[in-house]
């Protein structure tokens, strides 16, 4: 029996989704499906959630309530073996966070081996092998401090690729970035989901978010406003909020209506 | 003529030279060189305390230190990880324990661990037990927190990273934070390194045979053989030895962590916005 006989071709399901720092209450109820292969971009004012909803997906913050199933497991069961299930879900983040003391090829390796417990031969033929996918097998040596933010942000997503993830999550992985090596990353991401990666996307760009999504989360005070084809919700948002926020994002000094 | 603003700061300068100058040359006619020179620079005197000072007394300054550093640092570690821990009695426990020997004197805990606990217990330690103990206690109470402040100073998006790729909290600390945590206080333990090696002096309480001298009771020794204060000028030097380049290390270190921190930006904190 395959996975997705179990699951129904879901690789992420969101249910009743809530998540509040103290009084605040970031997430207010969400409910998203992603399908296998399917790229999600998730876009929205500050503020409004989006990297919260994104980092509860693989727990890194503990919802206050609701259900989040990825790939038939539930990871808000409190039985469940969430170190496990991380290894399956990769993350990018805005910071990069590339580990300062080892150098490229072992910040690939490091969790391949730690975790997955594979082999060191194993482990860095499969480090080189996503090193060259994005583009960097010349750095296998560098220390972090010595990369670019592009290039400390391509070695970030081929640390994730390391551990063979089924879902890929990237939060605002170019907002850190020079305007010139945001280019080096999307085209990265963009060959990822070519190749039939399941992804979710928090993210500024909406060219890209245009191109590559399947589908387009707007979301605004901790909920969903809006969802669609990326066709759609940019080019042709229906809701008031998603109207005037694209209206704000792409053309700043346009003088629209401010909510 | 009034003097404008730039030419009187230089001539308050030239003042001040001219009048270290004159100290100088006072000190020099009124000092009686060849006292001095007996009482601290008496090379026959230096001469005799080679090579033991080196071989054995500087030799064993440096092992009692290591031993003493060793375990103080192993033990520092255990206790910043317990001052962190969600254990509310871990904390208390650690709490207690770096207020204790941070205030207690070096010295209280050489004789409690050399005379106190052997009739207590009946339990007798040998020289480099009693050193290593002695050193390492008060040493890890000074060091406990120089390693916890290195371990929160380790970005959050370090910690973040490890845990999305499947680390469990164990694995996190050993495999990322701590290994960046000592990056980080490498220039502060340096400085533990030196006030532990001028601490490993006080052995000298428990009473030492003559081939477990270290520099300062090697050159007491020595002064009470000889009328001069050549021998605790010598030992000084020897420490100096031991210090100056640990020193200058220290410098070196903050140097480079200073110049090139932690090569990802700061984390986003809570991840709240956006």
């Amino acid at each position: 029996m395959s996975v997705d006989d179990v699951t129904g071709g879901l690789a992420v399901e969101i249910t009743g989704l809530k998540k509040s720092f103290g009084t605040l209450d970031v997430l207010k109820g969400i409910d998203v499906q992603v399908n296998r292969g399917d790229v999600v971009c998730i876009i929205g004012p500050s503020g409004s959630g989006k990297s919260t909803l994104l980092r509860c997906v693989n727990l890194l913050e503990e919802p206050s309530g609701g259900k989040i199933v990825v790939n038939g497991t539930e990871l808000t069961d409190p039985d469940v073996d969430i170190d496990a299930a991380r290894t399956r879900i990769g993350m990018v983040f805005q910071s990069f966070n590339l580990f300062s003391h080892l150098n490229v090829l072992n910040n690939l390796m490091v969790a391949q081996r730690k975790v997955l417990k594979r082999g060191a031969q194993q482990a860095q033929d499969v480090a080189l092998r996503n090193l060259e996918r994005v583009g960097l097998s010349d750095k296998v040596n560098a220390m972090p401090g010595q990369l670019s933010g592009g290039q400390q942000q391509r070695v970030a997503i081929a640390r994730a690729l390391s551990m063979d993830p089924d879902v890929m999550l990237f939060d605002e992985p170019t907002s850190a970035l020079d305007p010139e090596l945001v280019g080096d990353v999307l085209g990265v991401m963009r060959q990822l989901a070519d190749e039939g990666m399941t992804m979710l996307v928090v993210t500024h760009e909406m060219q890209f978010a245009r191109e590559v999504a399947d589908r387009v989360l707007f979301m605004d005070g901790g909920y969903v406003v809006e969802e669609g084809p990326a066709a759609q919700v940019i080019g042709a948002p229906q809701h008031e909020r998603t109207q005037s926020f694209l209206a704000r994002v792409l053309d700043p000094t346009h003088q629209g209506p401010r909510d | 003529m009034a003097l404008s603003k730039r030419q009187r700061a230089k001539a308050f300068r030239i003042g001040q030279y001219a009048l270290l100058v004159v100290v100088a040359v006072v000190l020099a006619f009124v000092a009686d060189w060849s006292e001095i020179q007996r009482s601290f620079f008496n090379l026959d005197i230096a001469a005799e305390m080679f090579p033991n000072v080196i071989t054995v007394a500087l030799t064993n300054t440096l092992v009692y230190t290591a031993l003493g550093f060793a375990f103080g640092l192993a033990l520092g570690l255990v206790l910043a990880l317990m001052k962190l821990s969600p254990v509310a009695p871990y904390r208390w426990l650690a709490t207690i324990y770096i207020e204790f020997f941070r205030g207690v004197p070096a010295l209280l805990v050489f004789i409690a661990l050399s005379f106190g606990v052997p009739l207590a217990f009946g339990l007798q330690f040998d020289i480099y037990s009693t050193v290593m103990l002695a050193l390492g206690i008060v040493g890890a109470a000074y060091m406990a927190e120089t390693i916890r402040a290195g371990i929160q100073a380790v970005p959050k998006g370090q910690i973040e990273a490890a845990r999305s790729l499947g680390m469990s909290h164990g694995r996190t600390l050993l495999t990322v934070v701590i290994p960046q945590a000592f990056r980080i206080i490498l220039p502060p333990l340096t400085n533990e390194l030196i006030l532990l090696t001028k601490d490993s002096s006080l052995i000298y309480i428990i009473g030492l045979a003559r081939d477990q001298y270290e520099l300062t009771k090697f050159g007491r020794e020595t002064l009470s053989r000889s009328p001069s204060l050549t021998p605790i000028l010598v030992v000084g030097l020897c420490y100096l030895i031991i210090t100056l380049p640990l020193g200058h290390l220290s410098r070196y270190l903050e140097r480079r962590t200073g110049g090139k921190k932690i090569s990802t930006p700061e984390s986003t904190g809570l991840g709240v916005s956006a």
